[in-house]
C-alpha cells in the first residue's frame, strides 16, 4: 500500500545520517526537574526529515528510555503499549546472554546503562566542524541544567570515512522503501536491498505486510487528540506511528590489541597483515568488497559509490574462500534471499518448501536476511591510530578510541537483538563452531564448546587457515534502548503528564 | 513421555525440588543426586516439566463453554536410543530413589508403588515423533566429536608438514593417523550400528500401510472434499484469535530458563478447539505427519528446518489438549524466524487446530505468517521446563553432520583430489 510519510513528523535521522555535520556528541541524561524537562522537549527545534534547501547546520535528535517516559509521567497504557524488549531493557538478565554481554561486557561494569546509570533521554546534536561549542549552547538554552542531569557526554571524533580500526565504515545501508512501492507478498526469490519503511518506522507495513506492534490510544485518552490516526485501525490514534526504537552501544575498540594480533599472526609482515585483517572484516581496509561483481540489486546504486561496495552477494561463495563464512561482514548482512538456492517455477518452489533440493551443507542454517536489517547510525570517537601506529607499544595517557553504535529498527527482537545473537556472536553461526564474531565478538566459552577465539579463512585447497586465541577487541561499555518518537509523539510526552 | 496427575497443594515444593537438580535455572546438573542424568550414556535429551496449562479460559473467551478443569500434571521425557522398555530400567537403575521422590507428587504414586509399572502405566506415545537423524546414537555423536578434535589437532599441529602434500595425501595421512589410534585404543570407532530387523518390518508396513489406507478410502475421501471445505472455511472465518502480548512476568520466567547452551528447550500445550471436526481432523494430520516423520524426513532436517533435534507431538486429556516438546539449535527467536520463514504451513496444519491460533486460510496459510501474534500464541503456550538435560551439550545438528561426514569421508577407500579438498574443508 503505497505511504504518505509526513516527513515533517519523523526525527532526520531516520532519513538521513547528516554525514555533512562533521561533527556531533550525544548527551544522555537524566530529568532532573520534570516541568522544566517538559518545557525544555516542547521548545526543542527537532530536526525533521524534511529535505530543506539549503539543508540545515545543524540537527537535534531526542529518545526515551522507558525510565525517561516513565519520568514525565507518561500514562502506563501509554507504555505498555511499546515493545518488551524496550521495556526490559538492554541490560536485562537473560538478554545479556543473547547479546554476548558477558564477562567484561557484562551490564554490571558499564559505565552507563545500568542501574541507576540508565539515561531517561538521548540527546544527540550534529553541527559543523568548530562549531560544535556554539551549537551545543544553542540547543541547551538556558534550562538545560535545571530540567536535566547530565550523566554523559559522548564525544565523537571525525575520522573521515574510516572506523577507528580504520576500515571505511558505513557503507552498507538498506534502501528503505519510503514511498510504499514495494509488495511483499509470498517468498522473496531474490535478494533485494529495498526493505520495507514498516522494518525501521511503526505504523507502517513491514516485511511481513503487517503492522508491527506499538502503543494505540483511544482517540478520547487525554493529549491523544493531537495523534495521528493508526494505518490499521483508524479508530485509534497511533503513538509509535513515525517513531522507531534507537538502539545505542558504546564500543571501546582495542586498537593496540586488533593490529598487533594481526601483526603477530603476520609475523609483522605489513602485507601479510592487512591480508589477515581484511580478512576478519570481509572487506578490503578502502571498502572493497570481496568479490568484485555479481549481479545488479534492487536498491543497490545508482551511485557509483554504492554500487562498487554493494553490488554483491555471497551466492556464488557457499564455502567462504572469497569471503571467510565467520567475517564481520558475512555475518552482520548474510545477503540471502528466502531460499538458498535458486526458485524456478511452481514446482521448484513447492519441492524447496517441502525441504527437498537442499543442494550445500549449509543450505538453510541461515535466516532470511530481509527480516533482520538495521539502519546504521552511529559515529566514531577518540583519536584513531594507524596500522603502523597500532603495532607500537600503546602510549601513557593514550585517549581510547571506540564507536558510539546506533541503529534504528522497528523491532528490537527480530532485528538487532537477533543480528547481534544468532549471527555477530553466535558461535554456531552459519555452521562455524570455534568462533564468534572476529571484531564484535565476545570470547565467553559456551557450555561444551571449545573457547570462540579462533578465526578461520577458507581456502579452495582445502584444509582453512586458522587464527587461534583471538582477544576480545571490542568491549562493551554502556547501552541501552530507546524509542525515537515522531515529533507529535514527542509533543505528546512532554505534555501527556502534566 | 511419563504423565501424571500433580497433587497441587504441593506444586511450589516441586518445583524447589526440581529447581535444586540444575546447575544454572533450568539446566540440570549432569551429576545431580536425584537423577543423574549423565550416567544414562545413550541418553540425548530428558526434561522434566509441570503442565501448568495458561491457556484454561480460552475455551470460555473463544466459545462460552465453561473452563475445563484437568488435573495438573506432572510430565517426564526422554530421547534416548534402543527400546523405552530398556531405557526405562536403566533410568530406574541409576535413579530408583530420585525417581521415586519426585513421583511421590504425583496423587497415585504411593511409597512402595512398583516404579517401572507405575511409568509404563503413565507413559503416552506421541502421535507425532520427530527425529534428526534416524538411527544417530549417543556413542555415534560422542565418537566421532572425538575424532573431529583429534583430526583438527593432527591437521593443524603438523600444517607446516602438510603443505607441500596434496589433499588426496592429507586424507591418507589422516587414515593412518586414525587406524594407529584406533589400534592403540586411543580413538574409538565403533561401526554404526543397523536398527533391529524388526524395527525395519515394522517401518516397511508403515511405509506401505499408510498410502493403503488413503487409497482404500480415496473414494470417500474425494466425496467428502467438498463438504470438508465447507466445514474447515466456515470454522476458519469464525473461530476467535487469542494472542495477547504474554506478560513480561511470564516472558521473563521462560527467558530465565534459556540460553545457556547453543541447544534450548521448548514445551508448549493448548486446548483443542472444541468439536469432533477439529479433533479427527487434527489426529489425521499428525498421523500424516508422523508418515513423513517416519520415512521422509529422517536426515538432518523437517521440511527446511535443519535445527531440530527432537520434537513431539502428544495428546493428553482424552485428545482434548496437545503437548508440544522440541530440542533446537539457537535461540528462541531464530527458531520462531524458522517456523515462521521456512515451514508456517507445517505449524498451521498442526497448531490451528488449537484455540486461539492466529488466523488460517485453507489450512495452510497465513497463520503462522501473522507473526506478531504467533510469537504471543507461541510464548503465551509455553511452559517452563524446570529441569532440562543436553547430552551432548555445545553440538548443534550441523556440528553432527558434519563430525558424520568426517567420518564417513574418511572410511572412504579413495578419493578425487576435488572430494578430498571439499573433505578437508570440514575440518
Amino acid at each position: 500500500m503505497p505511504n504518505e510519510v509526513d516527513y515533517d513528523d519523523v526525527q532526520g535521522l531516520v532519513r538521513f545520517a547528516f554525514g555533512k555535520m562533521h561533527e556531533a556528541c550525544f548527551y544522555l541524561v537524566r530529568i532532573r526537574d520534570v516541568a522544566a524537562a517538559r518545557a525544555w522537549l516542547l521548545n526543542a527545534h527537532v530536526t525533521s526529515a524534511r529535505t530543506l534547501s539549503p539543508p540545515p547546520e545543524t540537527a537535534l535528535q531526542v529518545a526515551f528510555t522507558v525510565a525517561g517516559l516513565k519520568a514525565l509521567r507518561v500514562p502506563d497504557e501509554a507504555i505498555a503499549g511499546f515493545a518488551p524488549e524496550f521495556l526490559a531493557g538492554m541490560n536485562e538478565e537473560s538478554r545479556s546472554r543473547r547479546l554476548g554481554d558477558l564477562g567484561e561486557n557484562a551490564p554490571a561494569k558499564w559505565s552507563w546503562g545500568h542501574a541507576d546509570r540508565t539515561p531517561h533521554v538521548a540527546i544527540l546534536m550534529y553541527g559543523q566542524k568548530g562549531a560544535m561549542a556554539q551549537c551545543e549552547a544553542e540547543f541547551k538554552g538556558p534550562s538545560w541544567n535545571v530540567a536535566f542531569e547530565e550523566l554523559k557526554r559522548l564525544g565523537t571524533s571525525d575520522l573521515g570515512e574510516v572506523e577507528p580500526f580504520g576500515f571505511v565504515d558505513g557503507i552498507s545501508q538498506p534502501s528503505i522503501d519510503w514511498e510504499g512501492k514495494r509488495t511483499v507478498k509470498g517468498d522473496q526469490l531474490v535478494y533485494s536491498n529495498v526493505v520495507s519503511l514498516g522494518e525501521f518506522l511503526l505504523g507502517y507495513s513491514n516485511e511481513y505486510s503487517e503492522f508491527t506492534d506499538r502503543p494505540l490510544l483511544d482517540s478520547s485518552s487525554k493529549g491523544a487528540a493531537d495523534l495521528l490516526p493508526a494505518l490499521d485501525q483508524p479508530q485509534k490514534k497511533d503513538l509509535g506511528r513515525n517513531g522507531t526504537y534507537l538502539v545505542m552501544r558504546q564500543l571501546v575498540q582495542d586498537l593496540h590489541g586488533f593490529w598487533q594480533f594481526a601483526d603477530k599472526a603476520a609475523h609483522s609482515n605489513p602485507e601479510e597483515r592487512k591480508r589477515l585483517a581484511e580478512a576478519m572484516v570481509g572487506r578490503a581496509m578502502n571498502g572493497s568488497p570481496p568479490e568484485p561483481y555479481c549481479q545488479p540489486i534492487d536498491g543497490v546504486g545508482p551511485d557509483e559509490k554504492d554500487l562498487g561496495y554493494n553490488q554483491f552477494t555471497y551466492d556464488n561463495d557457499p564455502v567462504g574462500v572469497h569471503c571467510p563464512l565467520g567475517s564481520h561482514i558475512r555475518r552482520s548482512n548474510p545477503r540471502n534471499a528466502d531460499f538458498p538456492n535458486p526458485v524456478k517455477g511452481a514446482i521448484s518452489h513447492l519441492i524447496q518448501t517441502l525441504g527437498f533440493g537442499r543442494k550445500g551443507l549449509r543450505d538453510d542454517l541461515m535466516s532470511p536476511t530481509r527480516f533482520h536489517r538495521l539502519l546504521r547510525r552511529g559515529r566514531e570517537y577518540g583519536p584513531g591510530l594507524s596500522p603502523e601506529d597500532a603495532v607500537q607499544p600503546q602510549q601513557a595517557n593514550e585517549s581510547e578510541s571506540g564507536l558510539h553504535f546506533i541503529c534504528i529498527n522497528a523491532n528490537i527482537a527480530r532485528q538487532f537483538e537477533f543480528v547481534q545473537g544468532a549471527w555477530l556472536t553466535s558461535t554456531k553461526f552459519n555452521g562455524l563452531s570455534e568462533e564468534s564474531d572476529p571484531l564484535m565478538g565476545d570470547r565467553e566459552p559456551v557450555a561444551g564448546c571449545p573457547q570462540p577465539n579462533q578465526f578461520s579463512i577458507p581456502r579452495e585447497s582445502g584444509l582453512r587457515e586458522r587464527l587461534g586465541g583471538l582477544p576480545e577487541f571490542v568491549t562493551v561499555r554502556g547501552g541501552a534502548y530507546f524509542f525515537l518518537p515522531s515529533l507529535r509523539a514527542l509533543r505528546y510526552f512532554a505534555t501527556v503528564g502534566s | 513421555m511419563v504423565v501424571a496427575p500433580l497433587d497441587v497443594k504441593r506444586t511450589d515444593e516441586l518445583r524447589s525440588l526440581l529447581a535444586t537438580m540444575n546447575r544454572v535455572p533450568g539446566m540440570v546438573n549432569p551429576e545431580n543426586e536425584i537423577i543423574p542424568f549423565g550416567q544414562l550414556p545413550d541418553l540425548h535429551f530428558a526434561r522434566l516439566v509441570i503442565l501448568e496449562d495458561q491457556t484454561l479460559d480460552d475455551i470460555t473467551t473463544a466459545y462460552g463453554l465453561p473452563r475445563r478443569n484437568y488435573p495438573l500434571y506432572l510430565a517426564f521425557l526422554a530421547d534416548f536410543d534402543g527400546d523405552v522398555d530398556g531405557f526405562r530400567k536403566r533410568l530406574i537403575a541409576v535413579a530408583h530413589k530420585g525417581l521415586e521422590q519426585i513421583f511421590s507428587f504425583c496423587t497415585d504414586f504411593k511409597p512402595g508403588t512398583d516404579i517401572e509399572h507405575w511409568m509404563k502405566r503413565r507413559e503416552h506415545r506421541p502421535s507425532t515423533m520427530y527425529i534428526n537423524w534416524v538411527g544417530r546414537t549417543m556413542q555415534q555423536i560422542r565418537e566421532e566429536n572425538t575424532l573431529r578434535q583429534a583430526l583438527q589437532t593432527l591437521v593443524f599441529s603438523s600444517s607446516a608438514q602438510f603443505q607441500t602434500s596434496s589433499p588426496e595425501q592429507i586424507r591418507r595421512a589422516a587414515q593412518d593417523f586414525v587406524q594407529k589410534a584406533v589400534s592403540t585404543q586411543q580413538l574409538r570407532l565403533t561401526p554404526i550400528g543397523k536398527m533391529p530387523l524388526m524395527w525395519h518390518i515394522k517401518n516397511l508396513l508403515h511405509l506401505i500401510f499408510v498410502p493403503i489406507v488413503l487409497l482404500f478410502f480415496s473414494p470417500l475421501i474425494i466425496l467428502y472434499l467438498p463438504i470438508f471445505a465447507f466445514q474447515l472455511r466456515r470454522r476458519e472465518k469464525s473461530d476467535m484469535e487469542i494472542a495477547p502480548r504474554p506478560t513480561a512476568e511470564y516472558v521473563n520466567r521462560l527467558a530465565r530458563l534459556e540460553d545457556y547452551d547453543v541447544t534450548n528447550q521448548f514445551t508448549a500445550m493448548g486446548s483443542l478447539k472444541p468439536g469432533l471436526f477439529r479433533r479427527w481432523l487434527l489426529v489425521i494430520l499428525l498421523w500424516l505427519v508422523e508418515y513423513s516423520t517416519r520415512h521422509i524426513y529422517t536426515r538432518g532436517h523437517l521440511a527446511r528446518v535443519p535445527s531440530i533435534h527432537f520434537a513431539r507431538w502428544v495428546f493428553i486429556d482424552n485428545k482434548r489438549r496437545l503437548v508440544f516438546c522440541s530440542n533446537y539449535d539457537g535461540s528462541l527467536e531464530s527458531y520462531m524466524d524458522d517456523f515462521i520463514n521456512k515451514v508456517a504451513f507445517g505449524l498451521n496444519v498442526v497448531f490451528s487446530n488449537g484455540i486461539g491460533y492466529p488466523k488460517t486460510n485453507w489450512l495452510f496459510f497465513q497463520g503462522a505468517k501473522d507473526e506478531q501474534r504467533f510469537k504471543y500464541f507461541i510464548r503465551r503456550h509455553e511452559l517452563p521446563t524446570e529441569v532440562w538435560y543436553d547430552g551432548h551439550s555445545g553440538l548443534t545438528n550441523f556440528d553432527l553432520l558434519r563430525n558424520a561426514k568426517i567420518r564417513s569421508g574418511l572410511e572412504q577407500q579413495s578419493m578425487t583430489n576435488v572430494e578430498a579438498m571439499q573433505w578437508l574443508q570440514l575440518l
